[in-house]
């Protein structure tokens, strides 16, 4: 049973076809790299999952259920569902600790105190225990992407989203995030990634997807993908990619 | 071998390194430094003395003395107008926290998307058109005349009152719309991860979003708040013993308008500062978003 599935999902943002029809499965601990050059529907795609984004046509399930179903009510799906963005998003106005706790808080009903403790845990379980009264500014970009991490992980989701997560990051502070995947992957999180960092992708990836024109060209082991595309357009995306280094 | 050292010990000879020189300091020398001081100093005292004396040996200058800067009849006012200066303070404070109130209330609900809001919307764009479009003065007269005139039982009477509602209507529909730039300038994906973390829209607003919009708009908000402190003086056309109306009580009764003179005095000294309080707030966000943006 796959824990996410998408069945021709199709999005338009006004005249503009975004998403043509897409299918994908997701089974559960799987780790799926979306990569493909902006404005291909990576990130709309992935916006479609937890609801961001309202699908125009198709279905998407979690764990068989369709997402729209009224028993996830208001919240269910956003617990369940996580997501981590490129500009870290987070609250500018609330201290790291805040920032944590204003979900469990304010949505999920816990007090104050009980969501503190797991926000301080969860802090712990990163080395990022000494963040906790910082505000979001005082934080390099990589501390910054690390606490939505964690933020994104308070919940508990089953699955997460990750939406170009190092793309606004300094080179030398990538790694801090993709440790953070890397170890999460090897928790058995299942996880969609949308992606710039081929080598990464490779490294991480069980299944790597290249879209284009809001559709999946081609799909498999991340392996082959790299160093044996079958699609003319996915060969010529890569030796872009490579041609600018980042492979 | 040695060819290859003799570049390194540029960078890494650690022991050898010559320690840095050190910083420059400050070397002061008075001639620098006095010298454009005093050369402004002169100048200002010239031109200023220059001025001074043009108009002080001017013909009219007996009379226009007499008239708006004599002593006597400046003192003899002062009491009458600082009570009115202090009711003119009480005012503003208050009409000033129901602005803030009411405006912000406006902004929230004139942000919010949800459906069955939309005519809670209309009407906050109706209310803004309407008294964004009418001079204060006008509405000054029409609330603070016409209401109490109409005797409605339950209502306050009071003048004083209904021309504060007025004021507070009229600015309230300026100070929504600053909010409302506010909210619309905080970064769409706050909205996009308040969503995700399950916070409803109203949630969102309010712990999210409202926050970072005052914080936007605090510099303009500065400006509403001096301008305010000086419009109060409008409601001394309905008949409220201001500063404005205690003076014209005293130049009506003795033909001198120095009293106009001591009540201006006070309005400055009360908006000066305020204004320069404005000037700094302003610029401590601009060091903080400049701060945030490198």
């Amino acid at each position: 049973m796959p824990r996410v599935q998408l069945s021709e999902v199709t999005k338009y943002f006004g005249e503009k076809l975004v998403l043509d029809q897409v299918d994908l499965s997701v089974d559960l601990h799987e780790v799926i790299c979306l990569i493909g050059a902006s404005g291909s529907g990576k990130s709309t795609l992935l916006r479609c999952i937890n609801r961001l984004v309202k699908a125009d046509y198709g279905d998407i399930y979690l764990d068989d259920v369709p997402v729209t179903d009224q028993r996830f009510g208001k919240v269910g799906l956003h617990k369940r569902i996580g997501i981590v963005f490129q500009s870290y998003n987070l609250f500018p106005h609330l201290t790291v600790l805040d920032n944590l706790t204003l979900a469990p808080r304010k949505v999920h009903g816990k007090s104050r105190k009980d969501a503190e403790a797991s926000a301080l845990e969860q802090l712990d379980r990163f080395g990022m225990n000494s963040f906790a009264k910082a505000y979001p500014e005082q934080l390099s970009g990589g501390q910054q992407q690390r606490v939505a991490f964690v933020r994104a992980l308070m919940n508990k989701p089953d699955v997460l989203l990750l939406d170009e997560v190092t793309a606004a990051l300094d080179p030398e502070l990538v790694g801090e995030v993709l440790g953070i995947i890397k170890e999460l992957k090897a928790q058995g999180m299942t996880m969609v990634i949308v992606t710039h960092e081929m080598g990464f992708a490779r490294d991480v990836a069980d299944r790597v997807c290249f879209l284009e024109g809001g559709r999946i060209l081609e799909e498999g082991d991340p392996n082959r993908m790299f160093s044996d595309p079958q699609h003319e357009r996915t060969r010529a995306f890569l030796d872009r990619i490579i041609e600018a280094g980042r492979l | 071998m040695t060819d290859s050292q003799s570049p390194q010990t540029g960078s890494l000879g650690g022991a050898e390194r010559r320690p840095p020189p050190p910083p420059p300091g400050r070397s002061f020398n008075w001639r620098e430094a006095l010298a454009p001081s005093l050369i402004s100093l002169i100048s200002i005292v010239v031109v200023f003395g220059v001025l001074a004396w043009v108009i002080t040996s001017a013909e009219q200058w007996p009379r226009i003395k007499l008239q708006f800067f004599n002593v006597d009849a400046m003192i003899a006012a002062f009491p009458r107008v600082l009570q009115g200066f202090w009711i003119n303070m009480r005012i503003w404070l208050i009409v000033l926290a129901c602005i803030l109130v009411l405006g912000i209330a406006l902004a929230v609900i004139r942000s919010l998307r949800a459906p069955w809001f939309a005519p809670f919307r209309l009407m906050v764009i109706l209310y803004i058109d309407l008294f964004r479009g009418l001079p204060v003065l006008l509405l000054v007269l029409l609330f603070g005349f016409g209401i109490p005139a109409l005797n409605l039982p339950g209502l306050p009477s009071s003048s004083l009152f209904w021309g504060a509602v007025a004021m507070v209507l009229s600015y309230s529909a300026y100070v929504c719309e600053i909010y409302r730039s506010g909210i619309d300038a905080v970064h769409e994906g706050q909205w996009a991860a308040a969503k995700s973390l399950g916070l409803t829209e109203w949630q969102t607003m309010i712990y999210a979003v409202l926050p970072q919009a005052v914080r936007n708009v605090l510099p303009a908000m500065m400006n509403i708040v001096v301008a305010l402190q000086k419009d109060v003086a409008l409601l001394s056309i309905i008949g409220v013993r201001d500063a404005v109306r205690e003076a014209q009580i005293y130049t009506a009764s003795t033909f001198n308008y120095s009293s106009l003179i001591v009540a201006a005095g006070l309005f400055l000294l009360a908006t000066i500062p305020m204004a320069r309080l404005a000037d700094y707030v302003t610029q401590r966000d601009r060091a903080r978003r400049l701060q945030v943006g490198g």
